[in-house]
């Protein structure tokens, strides 16, 4: 099969993940969505190492898995310190700081 | 010596890469600080570590500083970790810069006498409002928050030296990350402090999506990770140019978010305000300087043969950040958020140096960091001091008649306002002349319009400036106003640093000027 799909797919499912952080409003769902973002990116890596014939582009993937394990870390310590004091998650009822 | 690394090497056909441990010693330094932070946090007694953590920190960030200065002594220019990171003079310029605001921005965060306990919560997981919430408000402060600060730091000595996308990414996420946390920290107010570190985290990692697709398509364009290989394939590679200009795209999003540019900004006033004010000082002042770094070293070694395609764009992002940052600075009733815009404004000035691609361009950005790093740390100490009851009374109207009651620190703060307004004989003047004139040197239209844009929108930011200039010293104080907290040497001394660090700028800058130009040359 052509790796060329892989790159539309890759493409695809970034664009889900984008359009996602922009629409929904739980933070969750919004940090999900960042996640398949992430996870689109690697596909593409992942590919376009296989199109290019070196390894750079897994090794970068594997740097994405970590990092985005931490990021899970830290993201969710701060959405859980939100959630005990405000029983939501949605990123609507965060709405102190404004003009 | 052959060691079991060395042999499994041997047996996989691996080539391990050189490792130049002078050239590095910033990150190390900083990163072993932060580790053995770490450890006080876990077997030090409550009440030894603040003392404990504040000392590591401050010597961790002096061994760092002396190990740039040696690094710059002995081997100038020189790539390592097989050139994943390229120690020259803009890194170490910059890495330099940064360790140096970080010292800064340290004393405010090790200031324990303003709010008693330090500004920092003591256990953040603790619901906010609850009966736990009001018991530790009396608590000592978290001391958590001096390694996130030498994590972020490292993050950032490497973000400024990355050479490749993939140490840039991983060099990104390890300033931000601490930073988001660092965000949720504050003693008081802990509901914005809390929403300030939503915000900036959900946003953060967005962009850092953007900056890992930008990468792939980068690198399905030029085959290479390497700043380098993406100049040479800019022009040779067969490839379709959509990933090219797909994948500059994308990472300029990622940095320029970082950066604070329109239309990528509007994290910035909400978590400029909601951060705990020490943290803000630390985003202010060295994000900015690392974010800037990194995004001169991606225009200058990777991206300067498309500069003709890029320079539009760009050059449209840094007018419209002068513009919004300039004219919404005006409308702003918090000395926060006022501060936020102003710093949007300027990280569009510094965009103007960026797009000058010259010799004059890189070092005017540095020299530009600097300066506006110390004023605004500075600015951000008073802010921190300026406090009520409620802890500091941020909205301006409470400023009014501050110039009767505390002249020092109102005369202070007057001088610091002038130089964001770029009155001579401050850095600010310095700084806005040496990047405009590094633009007009260039002489594209692009580079007018920029500094036409520039000289127009510093007219304009003159002016939340002086109102309040005028507000502190020519209004009537109000009743039960704020007054200036009895703070410790900590918050003083970097006061004093930073106001100094303004004037000596403005008025012998050729030290520092001289050395930016020194240093104002990217590894190719």
């Amino acid at each position: 099969m052509q790796p060329g799909y892989y790159i539309v797919l890759a493409a695809l499912l970034f664009t889900i993940g984008a359009v996602g952080v922009l629409i929904r409003r739980n933070a969750i769902v919004l940090f999900m969505c960042i996640e398949l973002m992430l996870n689109a990116s690697n596909l593409a890596l992942v590919t376009f190492g296989r199109i290019n014939g070196t390894l750079d582009g897994q090794i970068m993937a594997f740097f994405v898995m970590v990092v985005a394990a931490a990021e899970v870390v830290v993201g969710l310590a701060i959405i859980m310190s939100i959630f005990r004091t405000r029983r939501s998650a949605s990123v609507d009822d965060a709405n102190l700081l404004r003009y | 010596m052959t060691t079991a690394v060395d042999v499994l090497a041997q047996e996989l056909q691996i080539r391990l890469p050189a490792l130049d441990y002078l050239a590095m010693g910033p990150m190390l330094v900083l990163f072993g600080g932060a580790c053995l932070g770490v450890l006080v946090e876990a077997f030090a007694t409550r009440r030894s570590r603040p003392f404990l953590q504040f000392w590591l920190s401050l010597i961790a960030l002096v061994a760092a500083l002396v190990t740039v200065v040696r690094a710059a002594n002995n081997s100038p220019q020189a790539f390592t970790a097989d050139t994943a990171i390229a120690v020259d003079g803009p890194a170490l310029f910059l890495q330099g810069t940064v360790i140096v605001l970080g010292m800064v921005a340290l004393l405010l965060m090790g200031e324990r006498r303003i709010d008693k306990g330090g500004p920092f919560v003591a256990r953040a997981s603790v619901p906010v409002g609850g009966e736990a919430d009001r018991r530790q408000a009396r608590e000592s402060g978290s001391t958590e928050v001096f390694p996130l600060t030498l994590f972020a730091l490292g993050g950032m000595t490497l973000f400024v030296a990355a050479n490749d996308l993939l140490t840039m990414f991983v060099a990104l996420e390890v300033f931000s990350l601490p930073l988001y946390l660092l965000c949720a920290l504050a003693r008081r107010r802990r509901l914005i402090s809390q929403e300030a570190a939503l915000k900036y985290f959900l946003l953060g990692a967005f962009a850092s999506a953007f900056f890992v697709f930008g990468t792939a398509l980068l690198y399905g364009f030029a085959g290479t990770l390497r700043l380098g290989g993406i100049h040479t394939a800019a022009l040779g590679s067969t490839a379709n140019p959509l990933l090219l200009f797909g994948g500059i795209a994308l990472i300029a999003v990622a940095l320029l978010f970082k950066v604070a540019a329109v239309p990528f900004h509007v994290w910035t006033p909400d978590v400029y305000q909601g951060a705990p004010t020490p943290v803000t000082a630390f985003m202010a002042a060295c994000t900015k300087a690392a974010a800037i770094g990194a995004l001169l070293r991606v225009l200058y070694v990777a991206l300067d043969r498309v500069r003709w395609d890029i320079e539009p764009v760009i050059g449209a992002v840094a007018i419209l950040t002068m513009l919004v940052g300039a004219v919404l600075a005006v409308t702003q009733t918090d000395i926060k958020r006022l501060l936020a815009y102003s710093s949007i404004a300027n990280a569009g000035y510094l965009l103007v140096g960026a797009l000058a691609f010259s010799r004059e361009g890189v070092s005017s950005s540095l020299f530009y960091l600097a300066a506006y790093g110390f004023t605004v740390v500075a600015a951000f100490a008073v802010v921190a001091l300026v406090r009520d009851e409620d802890g500091e009374a941020t909205h301006l109207r409470r400023w009014a008649g501050l110039g009767r009651r505390s002249p020092v620190v109102a005369g202070l703060f007057t001088f610091l306002l002038l130089a964001f307004a770029g009155i001579p004989l401050t850095s600010g003047f310095t700084s806005k002349f040496a990047v405009f004139s590094a633009a007009l040197g260039t002489s594209g239209q692009w580079q007018v319009a920029m500094v036409i844009a520039g000289v127009v929108t510093s007219m304009v930011l003159a002016f939340p400036y002086l109102r309040v200039v005028v507000m502190m010293w020519l209004s009537e104080p109000v009743e039960n106003g704020p007054m200036v907290a009895n703070a410790g040497t900590l918050t003083w001394t970097a006061l004093w640093v930073g106001a100094f660090a303004t004037l000596v700028l403005g008025v012998y800058p050729a030290p520092v000027l001289d050395l930016a130009h020194k240093a104002a040359e990217f590894l190719q």
